[in-house]
Protein backbone atom coordinates (compact mmCIF):
# COMPACT_ATOMS: atom_id res chain seq x y z
CA UNK A 1 0.00 0.00 0.00
CA UNK A 2 2.47 2.52 0.70
CA UNK A 3 4.67 1.84 -2.32
CA UNK A 4 1.39 2.56 -4.22
CA UNK A 5 0.38 6.11 -2.16
CA UNK A 6 3.91 7.30 -3.05
CA UNK A 7 3.51 6.20 -6.80
CA UNK A 8 0.64 8.69 -6.90
CA UNK A 9 2.02 11.42 -5.33
CA UNK A 10 4.66 10.71 -8.01
CA UNK A 11 2.66 11.06 -10.67
CA UNK A 12 0.66 14.26 -9.74
CA UNK A 13 2.96 15.74 -11.69
CA UNK A 14 0.85 15.02 -14.94
CA UNK A 15 -2.04 17.49 -14.16
CA UNK A 16 0.38 19.81 -14.72
CA UNK A 17 0.59 19.76 -19.27
CA UNK A 18 3.67 19.90 -20.53
CA UNK A 19 4.42 21.27 -23.90
CA UNK A 20 6.51 17.82 -25.75
CA UNK A 21 7.23 19.70 -28.46
CA UNK A 22 9.44 22.48 -26.81
CA UNK A 23 12.83 22.10 -24.94
CA UNK A 24 12.45 22.52 -21.15
CA UNK A 25 13.67 19.72 -19.92
CA UNK A 26 12.76 16.09 -19.07
CA UNK A 27 11.46 15.56 -22.51
CA UNK A 28 12.76 14.82 -25.93
CA UNK A 29 11.23 17.04 -28.73
CA UNK A 30 12.80 14.83 -31.21
CA UNK A 31 12.66 11.61 -29.98
CA UNK A 32 15.94 10.67 -29.77
CA UNK A 33 18.29 11.12 -26.75
CA UNK A 34 20.80 13.21 -26.24
CA UNK A 35 24.31 11.01 -27.11
CA UNK A 36 22.37 10.18 -30.57
CA UNK A 37 21.43 13.98 -31.06
CA UNK A 38 25.13 14.83 -30.57
CA UNK A 39 25.96 12.18 -32.58
CA UNK A 40 23.89 13.17 -35.29
CA UNK A 41 25.20 17.30 -35.16
CA UNK A 42 28.72 15.93 -35.08
CA UNK A 43 27.85 14.04 -38.21
CA UNK A 44 26.80 16.88 -39.52
CA UNK A 45 30.23 18.80 -38.94
CA UNK A 46 31.64 16.21 -40.62
CA UNK A 47 29.99 16.37 -43.18
CA UNK A 48 31.30 19.75 -44.06
CA UNK A 49 34.73 18.57 -43.77
CA UNK A 50 34.62 15.73 -46.35
CA UNK A 51 32.65 18.21 -48.64
CA UNK A 52 34.74 20.83 -48.43
CA UNK A 53 37.55 17.92 -49.26
CA UNK A 54 35.57 17.11 -52.00
CA UNK A 55 34.67 20.60 -53.90
CA UNK A 56 38.51 21.33 -53.35
CA UNK A 57 39.11 18.41 -55.54
CA UNK A 58 35.83 19.48 -58.04
CA UNK A 59 37.89 23.03 -58.24
CA UNK A 60 41.26 21.81 -59.31
CA UNK A 61 39.94 19.47 -61.53
CA UNK A 62 37.84 21.75 -62.94
CA UNK A 63 41.14 24.27 -63.71
CA UNK A 64 43.22 21.84 -65.60
CA UNK A 65 41.69 20.13 -68.83
CA UNK A 66 40.74 16.46 -69.46
CA UNK A 67 42.30 14.50 -71.27
CA UNK A 68 41.29 14.56 -75.43
CA UNK A 69 42.04 12.21 -77.69
CA UNK A 70 41.97 14.59 -80.49
CA UNK A 71 44.25 17.09 -78.93
CA UNK A 72 46.46 14.50 -76.60
CA UNK A 73 46.79 11.39 -79.43
CA UNK A 74 44.42 8.54 -79.03
CA UNK A 75 46.56 6.64 -76.71
CA UNK A 76 46.14 7.84 -73.25
CA UNK A 77 49.58 8.61 -71.49
CA UNK A 78 50.44 9.97 -68.41
CA UNK A 79 51.08 13.82 -68.35
CA UNK A 80 51.40 16.83 -66.09
CA UNK A 81 49.28 19.04 -68.83
CA UNK A 82 46.38 17.57 -67.92
CA UNK A 83 44.02 15.81 -65.39
CA UNK A 84 44.51 11.75 -65.25
CA UNK A 85 41.61 10.05 -65.83
CA UNK A 86 40.86 7.70 -62.89
CA UNK A 87 40.39 4.42 -64.21
CA UNK A 88 43.88 4.15 -66.28
CA UNK A 89 45.65 5.07 -62.56
CA UNK A 90 43.76 2.66 -60.26
CA UNK A 91 43.89 -0.61 -62.72
CA UNK A 92 46.07 -2.96 -60.37
CA UNK A 93 44.88 -5.77 -57.96
CA UNK A 94 47.11 -7.63 -55.55
CA UNK A 95 48.74 -10.77 -56.83
CA UNK A 96 47.63 -9.62 -60.51
CA UNK A 97 50.92 -8.10 -61.56
CA UNK A 98 50.89 -6.21 -65.03
CA UNK A 99 47.02 -7.15 -65.30
CA UNK A 100 44.91 -4.22 -66.83
CA UNK A 101 41.64 -4.61 -64.46
CA UNK A 102 40.77 -0.91 -64.07
CA UNK A 103 38.72 -0.15 -61.04
CA UNK A 104 38.41 -3.82 -59.77
CA UNK A 105 40.23 -3.18 -56.61
CA UNK A 106 38.50 0.01 -55.85
CA UNK A 107 34.76 -2.11 -56.65
CA UNK A 108 35.99 -4.79 -53.58
CA UNK A 109 36.80 -2.22 -51.09
CA UNK A 110 33.66 -0.61 -51.84
CA UNK A 111 31.71 -3.69 -51.30
CA UNK A 112 33.83 -4.88 -48.44
CA UNK A 113 32.44 -1.05 -46.76
CA UNK A 114 29.11 -1.85 -47.96
CA UNK A 115 28.44 -4.84 -46.11
CA UNK A 116 30.58 -4.30 -43.10
CA UNK A 117 27.67 -1.54 -42.74
CA UNK A 118 25.24 -4.19 -43.01
CA UNK A 119 26.76 -6.45 -40.14
CA UNK A 120 26.16 -3.05 -38.24
CA UNK A 121 22.57 -2.68 -39.05
CA UNK A 122 22.39 -6.38 -38.27
CA UNK A 123 24.27 -5.78 -34.62
CA UNK A 124 21.80 -2.70 -34.23
CA UNK A 125 18.80 -4.67 -34.88
CA UNK A 126 20.02 -7.63 -32.22
CA UNK A 127 20.84 -4.86 -29.61
CA UNK A 128 17.03 -3.70 -29.78
CA UNK A 129 16.17 -7.20 -29.16
CA UNK A 130 18.40 -7.70 -26.49
CA UNK A 131 20.36 -10.51 -28.32
CA UNK A 132 24.30 -10.17 -26.50
CA UNK A 133 25.32 -13.50 -28.80
CA UNK A 134 24.44 -11.91 -31.80
CA UNK A 135 25.39 -8.11 -31.30
CA UNK A 136 28.87 -9.92 -30.48
CA UNK A 137 28.80 -12.32 -33.47
CA UNK A 138 28.24 -9.16 -35.77
CA UNK A 139 30.28 -6.16 -34.08
CA UNK A 140 32.83 -9.00 -34.89
CA UNK A 141 32.01 -9.21 -38.65
CA UNK A 142 31.78 -5.44 -38.62
CA UNK A 143 35.32 -5.07 -37.35
CA UNK A 144 37.06 -7.73 -39.87
CA UNK A 145 35.07 -5.41 -42.45
CA UNK A 146 36.59 -2.61 -41.59
CA UNK A 147 40.16 -4.12 -40.70
CA UNK A 148 40.28 -5.78 -44.22
CA UNK A 149 39.47 -1.95 -45.77
CA UNK A 150 42.39 -0.35 -44.00
CA UNK A 151 44.47 -3.33 -45.62
CA UNK A 152 43.19 -2.91 -49.11
CA UNK A 153 43.85 0.99 -48.35
CA UNK A 154 47.58 0.45 -47.21
CA UNK A 155 47.90 -1.68 -50.40
CA UNK A 156 46.33 0.83 -52.54
CA UNK A 157 48.79 3.92 -50.93
CA UNK A 158 52.04 2.00 -50.97
CA UNK A 159 51.10 0.88 -54.89
CA UNK A 160 50.49 4.65 -55.68
CA UNK A 161 53.46 5.65 -53.78
CA UNK A 162 55.72 2.82 -55.82
CA UNK A 163 54.11 4.03 -59.40
CA UNK A 164 54.44 1.76 -62.38
CA UNK A 165 57.97 0.49 -63.36
CA UNK A 166 58.46 2.44 -66.51
CA UNK A 167 57.79 5.69 -64.67
CA UNK A 168 56.75 8.89 -66.93
CA UNK A 169 59.12 11.24 -68.79
CA UNK A 170 58.14 14.63 -67.95
CA UNK A 171 59.67 17.91 -69.71
CA UNK A 172 59.66 20.91 -67.23
CA UNK A 173 61.15 24.23 -67.58
CA UNK A 174 63.90 24.96 -65.48
CA UNK A 175 65.89 28.88 -65.81
CA UNK A 176 64.59 28.62 -69.40
CA UNK A 177 65.84 25.54 -70.62
CA UNK A 178 63.90 22.54 -70.94
CA UNK A 179 64.81 18.82 -68.51
CA UNK A 180 63.39 15.79 -69.19
CA UNK A 181 62.60 13.83 -65.82
CA UNK A 182 61.33 10.58 -65.06
CA UNK A 183 59.07 10.13 -62.16
CA UNK A 184 58.11 7.17 -60.46
CA UNK A 185 55.14 6.96 -58.38
CA UNK A 186 53.84 9.77 -56.29
CA UNK A 187 54.52 12.02 -53.08
CA UNK A 188 53.07 15.46 -52.18
CA UNK A 189 55.57 17.27 -54.63
CA UNK A 190 55.38 15.18 -57.87
CA UNK A 191 53.66 12.14 -59.03
CA UNK A 192 53.55 10.25 -62.44
CA UNK A 193 50.41 9.72 -63.18
CA UNK A 194 49.37 14.07 -63.55
CA UNK A 195 49.85 17.28 -62.25
CA UNK A 196 51.05 17.65 -58.44
CA UNK A 197 47.46 18.52 -57.12
CA UNK A 198 46.46 15.00 -58.20
CA UNK A 199 48.62 13.14 -55.74
CA UNK A 200 47.96 15.52 -53.08
CA UNK A 201 44.24 15.31 -53.34
CA UNK A 202 44.07 11.46 -53.16
CA UNK A 203 46.58 11.66 -50.24
CA UNK A 204 44.80 13.90 -48.17
CA UNK A 205 40.93 12.54 -48.98
CA UNK A 206 41.07 9.05 -48.85
CA UNK A 207 43.87 9.53 -46.27
CA UNK A 208 41.41 11.65 -44.15
CA UNK A 209 38.63 8.59 -44.60
CA UNK A 210 40.93 6.23 -43.92
CA UNK A 211 41.74 7.83 -40.63
CA UNK A 212 38.07 7.77 -39.82
CA UNK A 213 37.83 3.85 -40.75
CA UNK A 214 40.32 3.48 -38.32
CA UNK A 215 38.80 4.88 -35.60
CA UNK A 216 35.96 3.56 -35.98
CA UNK A 217 37.31 0.13 -35.71
CA UNK A 218 38.58 1.54 -32.75
CA UNK A 219 35.21 2.51 -31.30
CA UNK A 220 34.12 -1.23 -32.77
CA UNK A 221 36.57 -2.80 -30.59
CA UNK A 222 36.03 -0.97 -27.46
CA UNK A 223 31.50 -1.34 -28.38
CA UNK A 224 32.57 -5.76 -28.89
CA UNK A 225 34.51 -5.74 -25.65
CA UNK A 226 31.76 -3.66 -23.66
CA UNK A 227 29.13 -5.88 -24.68
CA UNK A 228 30.76 -9.05 -24.53
CA UNK A 229 31.64 -8.30 -20.87
CA UNK A 230 27.65 -8.02 -20.57
CA UNK A 231 27.75 -4.03 -19.73
CA UNK A 232 25.07 -3.01 -22.15
CA UNK A 233 22.98 -5.85 -21.08
CA UNK A 234 23.47 -4.70 -17.19
CA UNK A 235 22.38 -0.91 -18.59
CA UNK A 236 18.92 -2.78 -20.12
CA UNK A 237 20.09 -1.28 -23.87
CA UNK A 238 22.46 -1.16 -26.40
CA UNK A 239 21.97 2.44 -27.18
CA UNK A 240 25.96 2.41 -27.20
CA UNK A 241 25.91 0.53 -30.54
CA UNK A 242 23.78 2.63 -32.21
CA UNK A 243 25.44 5.75 -31.89
CA UNK A 244 28.71 4.20 -33.05
CA UNK A 245 26.79 2.41 -35.88
CA UNK A 246 25.51 6.16 -36.88
CA UNK A 247 29.28 6.76 -36.92
CA UNK A 248 30.05 3.54 -38.95
CA UNK A 249 27.15 4.50 -41.45
CA UNK A 250 28.58 7.47 -42.06
CA UNK A 251 31.79 6.42 -42.72
CA UNK A 252 30.51 4.41 -45.66
CA UNK A 253 28.27 7.06 -46.95
CA UNK A 254 31.61 9.38 -47.59
CA UNK A 255 33.28 6.27 -48.97
CA UNK A 256 30.39 6.27 -51.76
CA UNK A 257 30.68 9.69 -52.31
CA UNK A 258 34.55 9.61 -52.75
CA UNK A 259 34.17 6.61 -54.75
CA UNK A 260 32.08 8.19 -57.22
CA UNK A 261 33.71 11.30 -57.74
CA UNK A 262 37.66 10.32 -57.15
CA UNK A 263 37.16 6.84 -59.01
CA UNK A 264 34.01 7.06 -61.09
CA UNK A 265 33.79 10.37 -62.66
CA UNK B 1 4.57 -10.95 -7.01
CA UNK B 2 7.75 -8.76 -6.89
CA UNK B 3 9.29 -12.24 -6.80
CA UNK B 4 9.15 -12.43 -10.35
CA UNK B 5 11.14 -9.56 -11.69
CA UNK B 6 13.75 -10.40 -9.20
CA UNK B 7 14.09 -14.06 -10.12
CA UNK B 8 18.42 -14.21 -10.70
CA UNK B 9 17.86 -17.22 -13.02
CA UNK B 10 15.23 -15.70 -14.99
CA UNK B 11 15.28 -17.04 -18.07
CA UNK B 12 14.32 -14.32 -21.08
CA UNK B 13 13.31 -14.97 -24.70
CA UNK B 14 15.08 -13.32 -27.12
CA UNK B 15 12.63 -12.25 -30.24
CA UNK B 16 13.57 -13.50 -33.73
CA UNK B 17 15.36 -11.33 -35.85
CA UNK B 18 13.64 -9.09 -38.83
CA UNK B 19 15.92 -8.21 -40.89
CA UNK B 20 14.29 -8.19 -44.42
CA UNK B 21 14.68 -4.53 -44.79
CA UNK B 22 18.09 -4.63 -44.41
CA UNK B 23 18.79 -7.23 -46.83
CA UNK B 24 16.66 -5.43 -49.19
CA UNK B 25 18.44 -2.09 -48.82
CA UNK B 26 21.95 -3.90 -49.53
CA UNK B 27 20.55 -5.56 -52.34
CA UNK B 28 19.68 -2.33 -53.71
CA UNK B 29 23.44 -0.83 -52.63
CA UNK B 30 25.06 -3.62 -54.35
CA UNK B 31 23.25 -3.42 -57.57
CA UNK B 32 23.31 0.68 -58.02
CA UNK B 33 26.83 -0.21 -57.31
CA UNK B 34 27.21 -2.77 -60.23
CA UNK B 35 25.25 -0.79 -62.17
CA UNK B 36 27.81 2.06 -61.60
CA UNK B 37 30.66 -0.13 -62.81
CA UNK B 38 28.96 -1.34 -65.72
CA UNK B 39 28.16 2.55 -66.83
CA UNK B 40 32.05 3.19 -66.14
CA UNK B 41 32.88 0.16 -68.50
CA UNK B 42 30.99 0.60 -71.45
CA UNK B 43 29.73 4.53 -71.66
CA UNK B 44 31.36 7.07 -73.21
CA UNK B 45 33.06 9.77 -70.62
CA UNK B 46 30.93 13.12 -70.77
CA UNK B 47 28.55 15.15 -68.48
CA UNK B 48 25.79 13.03 -69.13
CA UNK B 49 27.50 9.70 -67.70
CA UNK B 50 28.87 12.09 -64.88
CA UNK B 51 25.08 12.66 -63.96
CA UNK B 52 23.91 9.61 -63.99
CA UNK B 53 26.52 8.60 -61.96
CA UNK B 54 26.12 12.04 -59.21
CA UNK B 55 22.34 11.02 -59.31
CA UNK B 56 22.65 7.15 -58.44
CA UNK B 57 25.08 8.17 -55.36
CA UNK B 58 22.47 10.44 -54.50
CA UNK B 59 19.95 7.74 -54.37
CA UNK B 60 22.78 5.12 -52.62
CA UNK B 61 22.88 8.00 -50.10
CA UNK B 62 19.21 8.01 -49.64
CA UNK B 63 19.44 4.33 -48.85
CA UNK B 64 22.38 4.54 -46.46
CA UNK B 65 20.95 7.69 -44.02
CA UNK B 66 17.46 6.68 -44.71
CA UNK B 67 17.32 3.05 -43.72
CA UNK B 68 20.43 2.20 -42.12
CA UNK B 69 21.12 5.41 -40.19
CA UNK B 70 17.13 5.10 -39.77
CA UNK B 71 16.83 9.06 -40.41
CA UNK B 72 13.71 7.94 -42.59
CA UNK B 73 11.81 6.69 -39.02
CA UNK B 74 12.96 9.64 -37.12
CA UNK B 75 11.18 12.65 -35.94
CA UNK B 76 10.20 15.52 -38.79
CA UNK B 77 11.86 17.70 -37.15
CA UNK B 78 15.18 15.83 -36.70
CA UNK B 79 15.08 14.94 -39.80
CA UNK B 80 14.79 18.65 -41.08
CA UNK B 81 17.43 19.13 -39.22
CA UNK B 82 20.06 17.23 -40.45
CA UNK B 83 18.73 17.80 -44.06
CA UNK B 84 18.79 21.58 -44.67
CA UNK B 85 21.75 22.25 -43.40
CA UNK B 86 23.31 19.90 -46.85
CA UNK B 87 22.34 23.66 -48.66
CA UNK B 88 25.40 25.08 -47.93
CA UNK B 89 27.30 22.51 -49.37
CA UNK B 90 25.42 22.77 -52.53
CA UNK B 91 26.17 26.34 -52.63
CA UNK B 92 29.90 25.82 -51.86
CA UNK B 93 29.89 23.01 -54.76
CA UNK B 94 28.63 25.69 -57.12
CA UNK B 95 30.35 28.76 -56.41
CA UNK B 96 33.77 26.51 -56.57
CA UNK B 97 32.91 24.75 -59.70
CA UNK B 98 32.46 27.77 -61.39
CA UNK B 99 35.34 29.46 -60.05
CA UNK B 100 37.51 26.10 -61.50
CA UNK B 101 36.02 26.57 -64.52
CA UNK B 102 37.11 30.57 -64.80
CA UNK B 103 40.69 29.23 -63.81
CA UNK B 104 40.63 26.88 -66.50
CA UNK B 105 39.97 30.01 -68.78
CA UNK B 106 42.75 31.94 -67.55
CA UNK B 107 45.81 29.37 -68.03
Amino acid sequence: MAATVTHNTLTTDSDQVFDKKTWMGGVEPMKVSYGKLMMWFFLISDTFTFSALLVTYGLIRYSYPAWDPIIHGEVFKFSNLYWPTPEKVYNSVPFLHGIDLPLIFVGIMTFILIFSSVTMVLAVEAGHRMDRKDVEKYMLWTILGGITFLGSQAWEWSHFIHGTETGTTISELVNGKTVQTTIFGANLVANQYGPPAFADLFFFITGFHGTHVLSGVVLNVLIFYRASTGLYEKRGHYEMVEKVGLYWHFVDLVWVFVFTFFYLV
Amino acid sequence: MSDDSHGTHEVREIPPANTGLIWRTFFILSAITAVEFTLAYFMKAGGFRTSIFVIMTLVKAFYIVGEFMHLKHEVKSLIWAIVVPIIFIVWLLIALITEGGSIFQLR
